[in-house]
C-alpha cells in the first residue's frame, strides 16, 4: 500500500493491499459476531428463563463484562496462546483465528446481556400463554428467541459495532502483521503513529461507512420483518 | 367433559392476599357455567387454579380433564401471522404436521377469520384477536374450556358474535366455564351460575333458579345492582 496515496484513491483503484485489509477486518469481525451470537443468544435466553442460586450475580457479571477493556482481553488471550501458555500448542497466536477469539470474548457479554433483557421482557408478556399451552423450557427458549428476533438484531449490531471498532485486543493477539493479521483499526493505529494522518483518516472513514452500511441494512431488514410479522 | 370438576376447601393466597378462601364447589358437565362476582372476587383465580396454572395452598381440585384450555382476558398474540399463531398452538398441542393445515383452516373458519390468515396477529382488531385466541384454545381439542371475561373489551356487535361462538362450542359438548362481570351476558349464556365474593362462594346453582329466586342476601343484592363491599 503506497504510503503517500489517499485512502479514497486506493479504494477507487481497488488497491489489493487495502482490499485485503478491509476483507480481513470484515471476516474477523463478522466471524466473531457469528460465534458470539451462536453462544450468547441461547446463553442470554437461558439466564432469562431459568432460576438458580447465584442468578443475580451471574447477571451482574455478564452486564459488567460488556465493558471489558479490549487490552485486558488481548493480554489474557496472549498469555493463554503464547508458546508457554496453556493453549500454546494450538499455535494460534498472531493468526486471524486468535483475533476472532479475542473479539468473540469481547462481543459475547454484549449479546448475552442484551438477549437476556429482551427475552426476559418478552417472557413476562408470553408467560401465561405459553404455560397454558404447556410449552416446555426448550420450546419456550426457541419461541422467545424467534419472536424477539428483530429486537435481537439490535444486540447483534451492538456486538458488531464493538468488534469492528476495537483495536486493543486484535493488535495484541494478531500482531498487526502486514498482509496477514492487519485489519483496519490496527492499520489506522499504525498509520497514525507513522504520521500518515490522511491515510489513517481515510481508513477511518471507510470503517465508519461499513459500520453505517451494516446498521442500515439491519434496520431495513428489521422494518420489513416487523411489517410482515407485527 | 363427562365427570365433574370439584373444588374441596381450596384456598389460595398470593403475597398475603387471600384470593380463594376455602372454596368448595362442583362444576358439572353440560351447559356453560358462568362465574360472576365483583372485581377481586376470585373469578380469574378460580379459572387459573382449575387450569393448573396456580397451585392451591390448601385443599384439592379434582376431575379436571387433561384436555383443557384457557383463554385469558387479555390474550397475548405471538409476533407472527394469524395462521402461524394457530399452527404454533396446534404443534404445542401435539398435533402431527400432516393434519395441521386442515385443522387450522377448520378453526379459522369456525371463528370467522378464514380471510385473515396472512395478517400479523397483533394487528387484528380487538374482536378478531379474541376470536383468534379462542381458536388457539380450541386447538388443544379441550374437553373443558375456561374463558376469562372474553367479551370485557368488546363492543356489542363483537360481543354478540363471540357469544354465538360460545354457544356453538357448548353445542359440541365442550364444557365452557366462563368468568364475567356482565349479568346480562350471564343470563344469556349460563346453564349454571357461580357467584363469588372476596374469594368465597356465595351461591351456585342452575341459572334460572339463581336469577329468579336467589337463596342468599348477597346474591339478591348483587342481582339488584347493589355494591357488594
Amino acid at each position: 500500500m503506497a504510503e503517500d496515496a489517499s485512502a479514497l484513491h486506493l479504494l477507487l483503484t481497488a488497491d489489493p493491499a487495502l482490499l485485503a485489509i478491509v476483507r480481513l477486518s470484515l471476516a474477523v469481525s463478522l466471524s466473531a459476531v457469528a460465534c458470539a451470537t451462536l453462544l450468547g443468544v441461547p446463553l442470554g435466553a437461558l439466564i432469562a428463563l431459568t432460576h438458580f442460586p447465584g442468578r443475580g450475580a451471574v447477571i451482574v457479571t455478564v452486564n459488567a463484562m460488556m465493558g471489558l477493556p479490549p487490552v485486558m482481553v488481548g493480554l489474557a488471550l496472549y498469555l493463554a496462546l503464547s508458546r508457554s501458555g496453556p493453549l500454546g500448542s494450538w499455535g494460534l497466536l498472531f493468526t486471524p483465528a486468535a483475533m476472532v477469539a479475542a473479539q468473540t470474548v469481547l462481543v459475547l457479554p454484549i449479546i448475552a446481556a442484551l438477549t437476556r433483557q429482551t427475552v426476559e421482557d418478552l417472557w413476562l408478556e408470553y408467560r401465561d400463554e405459553l404455560a397454558a399451552m404447556q410449552v416446555g423450557v426448550m420450546g419456550r427458549v426457541g419461541t422467545l428467541i424467534w419472536d424477539a428476533r428483530f429486537s435481537l438484531v439490535t444486540a447483534v449490531l451492538a456486538g458488531f459495532g464493538r468488534a469492528a471498532a476495537e483495536v486493543g485486543a486484535v493488535i495484541i493477539v494478531g500482531g498487526n502483521i502486514d498482509g496477514f493479521t492487519r485489519v483496519m483499526t490496527t492499520a489506522i493505529a499504525l498509520e497514525t503513529s507513522k504520521g500518515s494522518l490522511p491515510l489513517a483518516v481515510g481508513l477511518g472513514v471507510i470503517l465508519l461507512a461499513i459500520v453505517i452500511a451494516v446498521n442500515a441494512l439491519a434496520w431495513i431488514v428489521r422494518r420489513a420483518g416487523e411489517r410482515v410479522s407485527g | 367433559m363427562e365427570a365433574a370438576i370439584t373444588f374441596s376447601e381450596v384456598s389460595i393466597a398470593i403475597n398475603a392476599v387471600t384470593l380463594l378462601d376455602r372454596l368448595t364447589l362442583t362444576l358439572g358437565p353440560g351447559q356453560p357455567t358462568v362465574v360472576i362476582g365483583p372485581n377481586g372476587s376470585g373469578k380469574t383465580t378460580l379459572l387459573r387454579a382449575a387450569m393448573g396454572l396456580i397451585a392451591p395452598d390448601h385443599g384439592r381440585i379434582a376431575g379436571v380433564p387433561a384436555h383443557r384450555a384457557i383463554m385469558f382476558q387479555h390474550p397475548v398474540m405471538l409476533r407472527r401471522s394469524v395462521t402461524a399463531n394457530l399452527d404454533y398452538a396446534l404443534k404445542a398441542a401435539g398435533m402431527a404436521r400432516a393434519g395441521r393445515a386442515a385443522r387450522r383452516d377448520e378453526l379459522l373458519a369456525l371463528v370467522g377469520l378464514g380471510d385473515r390468515g396472512d395478517r400479523p396477529a397483533r394487528r387484528l382488531s380487538g374482536g378478531e384477536r379474541q376470536r383468534l385466541a379462542l381458536a388457539r384454545a380450541l386447538a388443544r381439542d379441550p374437553a373443558v374450556l375456561f374463558l376469562d371475561e372474553p367479551t370485557a373489551s368488546l363492543d356489542p356487535a363483537a360481543t354478540k358474535a363471540f357469544e354465538d361462538l360460545i354457544r356453538t362450542i357448548a353445542a359440541r359438548h365442550i364444557k365452557v366455564v366462563m368468568a364475567t362481570h356482565d349479568l346480562g351476558e350471564a343470563r344469556r349464556l349460563a346453564g349454571d351460575v357461580v357467584l363469588l365474593h372476596r374469594g368465597r362462594l356465595i351461591e351456585a346453582g342452575p341459572a334460572p333458579a339463581f336469577f329468579d329466586a336467589p337463596r342468599t342476601d348477597d346474591a339478591r343484592r348483587f342481582l339488584a345492582g347493589e355494591l357488594l363491599l
